[in-house]
């Protein structure tokens, strides 16, 4: 028994040992490019680093999350190269420049058990300010309405709030969310809950198998391919920021994320190219 | 029915419910998880945000934020628990000072540890986005189970055996290492199972410490994500990351048991060196 | 009699480690009043309790609603996992056959280990629709309360049991020599004997409740308001911050840095509570 001890104890050194000493050799010749910022970029980001480092081998591409606000204030206090913001850019970031790289909708959903198939502007908005409280008032079961909305400051909540002209204070919800997973799965486990998420995220997961459906808005079926010919009305841009006009590797990066060498990237994470 | 007899249905009914909800979410992560895990997955890195490839990269970097974790908060803890119990008075200031501020800091959110160690590891000190600010910061939260678990330990070794070791001659420090810390092992065995727990579960702190890059980390330096924080990300951020999310849960629990395993093995034959028992 | 100078060498050696160790928590509050100072400069504490709600982006500062979540989701947590987790600890060291017992302790260690997000998930997608027939919307309080039960037994059961292995096996023979029933032995000999392990065990799973965020972000609704009953939706303080720091800019952010402080706060008079409790009832063995 005093051998695993041993053994262990010489294990560890070692990797010790191997993970103090790499550092020397790392910081030679590799460029690092840091994003930080909104979670709902993060993956994509990552995904067009990884192709990136493929194309110039000595960039490292690191990607790091903590919500569009760090992406803004990151940028500016220059801890990150660039930022990763899930919105417009506001009045009073005007100070720094934005390049949209992909275009996110926003689509209401129902429980798949739900008869419920469309729901008018006015509907929803009574559902949400709370007016009308149960589902037989617009044609669905006797049952209360479990209203899900999502938490101060997102995006997400900004643009519905807009769209339908309502104050944060106006919606009185049964249930706060904070990402758009936790949205489509409360959604599936509830039957008479209606909440609102990502188009594409909803659209994938609906076709995976899960209890969700996707309202139409004023008409309009909520889908990818309405978002791409611009039919849809609630879409939100997903932007990456600089405070300087980007010169070198960050040049290079926004460049090439920007293009269509990332448009199958941009698909596979449910989002839709931006127009260029 | 006697006392006895009552307390033990109660007992034996308590342990069923608790193991019964257990082995139920064991065998949901277990069902969901099962068929994705392979000996590529294992060892290949992460490819399309993590939905496909392996997670080889993320249990190199958990491995190395829990290194640094144990190396750096194992010692101090030591130490401390050493301290308060057999070199300070019952009700001296230091330990009055000492031990609630201990319970306070076990009481501080998660998220909270993640934007400290943010503030103070990584921008502070300067060490950026890397596996040595997570494991600085998770070495932070874990220190106060591994305190008051060791100085409990210590602290129920009956005085007996300090009287005996004073009468031998021995010093302080010697019926330390050879009598009271081998005696005190269950308790320090306690300790670590729930600190490497913490550690290996922990999410909030180490979104904000060692980063969200699922790179092969080529040194402490370097953003690594750990095994949660991918579980995180592809159940909660990636829309189709359920399957390799379960996966990546049921490798994590296989190496807490691994790890839990070696940490019992260390303690037996610790145990065995000992004066006494 | 003097230490030797190796005692005395360790002592120092000791004493700074300690200090390090205690002075990591006024690194922490100083970091939370810095961060805090944005908004207490502008908003007068008062606010906080009597604003209208919590809707920071028009200047509603309300935090109460949040504090008595927190409150009850770890009262509750602490009422189920207590007698839980002793009992488990129990099970593993005077009632199951050893094989079982070994099987058992390592299950709850591996439980131990669990990431939040994981207890979360499975409360999210199996634990919150079953509630959710019982009564809508299904992320509740009591959703929070059982998520986070399961989370802090192990923090009971293990320190428990550690503390029971840890009594004197004399002390139990003797017990058993003077005729005492099983029970009798447990009750009276064992748990208080052991009774300074399991106010440990209890008070670091307290604190483990008041500092979760993930799970119970993810299974407890969220909604900043006060809970009329356990099927109501809750916000803890936790919660809060983790929810919408990543969007919070300025005086928005300032404030979820206060929230972190009134949970602090909370901590703070719970250890303190918990430590004239024990001073008032210092029992010798």
């Amino acid at each position: 028994m005093k051998k695993l001890s041993t053994i262990v104890a010489l294990v560890l050194t070692i990797v010790a040992i191997w993970g103090l000493s790499r550092t020397k050799l790392s910081n030679s010749k590799i460029e690092k490019l840091v994003l930080t910022g909104s979670s709902t970029l993060a993956p994509l980001a990552s995904e067009i680093g990884k192709r990136f480092e493929l194309i110039h081998g000595h960039v490292r591409v690191d990607v790091q999350t903590g919500g569009s606000s760090r992406g803004i204030s990151d940028a500016r206090s220059g801890l990150a190269d660039i930022g990763m913001v899930s919105r417009a850019l506001k009045q009073d970031e005007k100070d720094l420049l934005g390049f949209t790289i992909a275009l996110d909708g926003i689509s209401i959903i129902l429980n798949q058990a739900n008869p419920v198939k469309v729901l008018d502007k006015r509907q929803i908005i009574d559902i949400f300010t709370g007016k009308i409280v149960n589902w037989k008032i617009v044609g669905g079961n006797d049952a209360p309405i479990t209203v899900i909305n999502k938490a101060e400051g997102r995006s997400t909540l900004e643009l519905f709030l807009h769209y339908f002209d309502l104050k944060s204070t106006d919606i009185k919800p049964q249930v706060i969310i904070g990402d758009n997973q936790q949205g489509i799965k409360t959604v599936a486990g509830n039957p008479d809950a209606i909440g609102y998420v990502s188009v594409g995220a909803a659209e994938y997961e609906a076709g995976q198998g899960a209890p969700i459906k996707l309202l139409p808005l004023e008409g309009v079926a909520a889908s990818m391919e309405n978002l791409r010919n611009h039919s849809f009305p609630l879409s939100r841009p997903l932007n990456l920021v600089t405070r300087t006009k980007p010169a070198g590797i960050t040049k290079a990066f926004i460049e090439f994320a920007t293009s269509i060498q990332v448009n199958d990237l941009i698909k596979a994470q449910y989002f839709v190219p931006a127009p260029n | 029915m006697s006392k006895s007899d009552l307390a033990r249905v109660l007992i034996w009914l308590a342990a069923a419910l608790v193991s019964g909800v257990f082995v139920w979410l064991l065998a949901d992560i277990l069902v969901h998880g099962l068929s994705r895990l392979s000996w590529s997955f294992l060892v290949e890195a992460p490819r399309n945000a993590g939905r496909s490839g392996g997670i080889g990269s993320i249990i190199i970097s958990t491995g190395l934020i829990l290194l640094v974790t144990m190396v750096m908060a194992g010692p101090l803890s030591l130490a401390t628990a050493v301290l308060l119990s057999e070199f300070s008075q019952h009700d001296s200031v230091f330990r009055c000072l000492v031990r609630p501020s201990l319970d306070v800091l076990a009481g501080v959110p998660s998220i909270v540890f993640g934007l400290f160690g943010n503030a103070f590891f990584c921008i502070y000190l300067g060490l950026g986005f890397s596996i040595l600010s997570g494991g600085l910061t998770l070495a932070c939260m874990v220190l106060p189970v591994l305190i008051r678990t060791a100085e409990e330990g210590l602290m129920a070794v009956p005085n007996d055996y300090r009287m005996a070791a004073a009468a031998l001659g021995m010093s302080r420090s010697a019926a330390l290492v050879h009598l009271l810390l081998p005696a005190a092992t269950p308790a320090m065995v306690a300790g670590s199972m729930l600190g490497i727990g913490r550690a290996i579960g922990e999410t909030a702190a180490l979104i904000f410490t060692s980063g969200y890059v699922d790179r092969m980390p080529e040194s402490l330096f370097d953003s690594g994500r750990s095994l949660s924080v991918h579980i995180y990300d592809l159940s909660m951020n990636v829309a189709g990351g359920d399957a390799n999310a379960y996966s990546s849960a049921l490798v994590l629990i296989i190496l807490l048991l691994v790890i839990n395993s070696i940490t019992l093995r260390l303690a037996k034959q610790w145990l065995h060196k000992s004066v006494a028992v | 009699m003097s230490l030797p100078r190796t005692d005395k060498q360790l002592v120092a050696l000791l004493r700074i480690c300690a200090l390090i160790a205690a002075s990591i928590l006024l690194l922490i509050l100083f970091f939370l009043i810095d961060e805090s100072r944005p908004v207490l400069q502008h908003v007068a504490l008062t606010r906080f309790v009597t604003d209208a709600s919590w809707h920071p982006a028009q200047g509603l500062y309300k935090l109460t609603p949040m504090l008595s979540a927190t409150l009850y989701a770890t009262i509750g947590a602490l009422l189920l996992a207590t007698p839980l987790g002793i009992a488990s600890a129990l099970f593993c060291s005077y009632y199951a056959p050893s094989l079982f017992a070994g099987c058992y302790r390592r299950l709850i260690a591996v439980l131990a280990g669990i990431p939040s997000v994981v207890y979360g998930f499975w409360g999210l997608t199996t634990l919150a629709p079953i509630i959710g027939h019982l009564h809508p919307p299904g992320v509740s309080l009591v959703t929070g309360v059982v998520v986070l039960t399961l989370m802090i037994l192990p923090t009971v059961a293990l320190t428990v049991d550690a503390a029971l292995a840890a009594v004197p096996v004399a002390y139990l023979r003797s017990g058993a020599a003077l005729g005492l029933s099983h029970w009798g032995l447990i009750s009276g000999v064992a748990l208080p004997a052991a009774h300074s392990g399991i106010a440990a065990g209890i008070m670091l799973a307290a604190g483990r409740a008041i500092g979760e965020t993930m799970a119970v972000l993810m299974v407890a609704g969220n909604v900043a308001e006060q809970p009329h009953s356990i099927f109501d939706p809750v916000r803890t303080l936790t919660a809060n911050i983790a929810l919408e720091m990543a969007y919070a800019t300025g005086n928005h952010r300032a404030a979820l840095f206060v929230s972190g402080l009134a949970l602090m706060t909370v901590v703070v008079m719970l250890v303190s509570t918990a430590e004239l409790f024990k001073k008032n009832t210092h029992k010798h063995v």
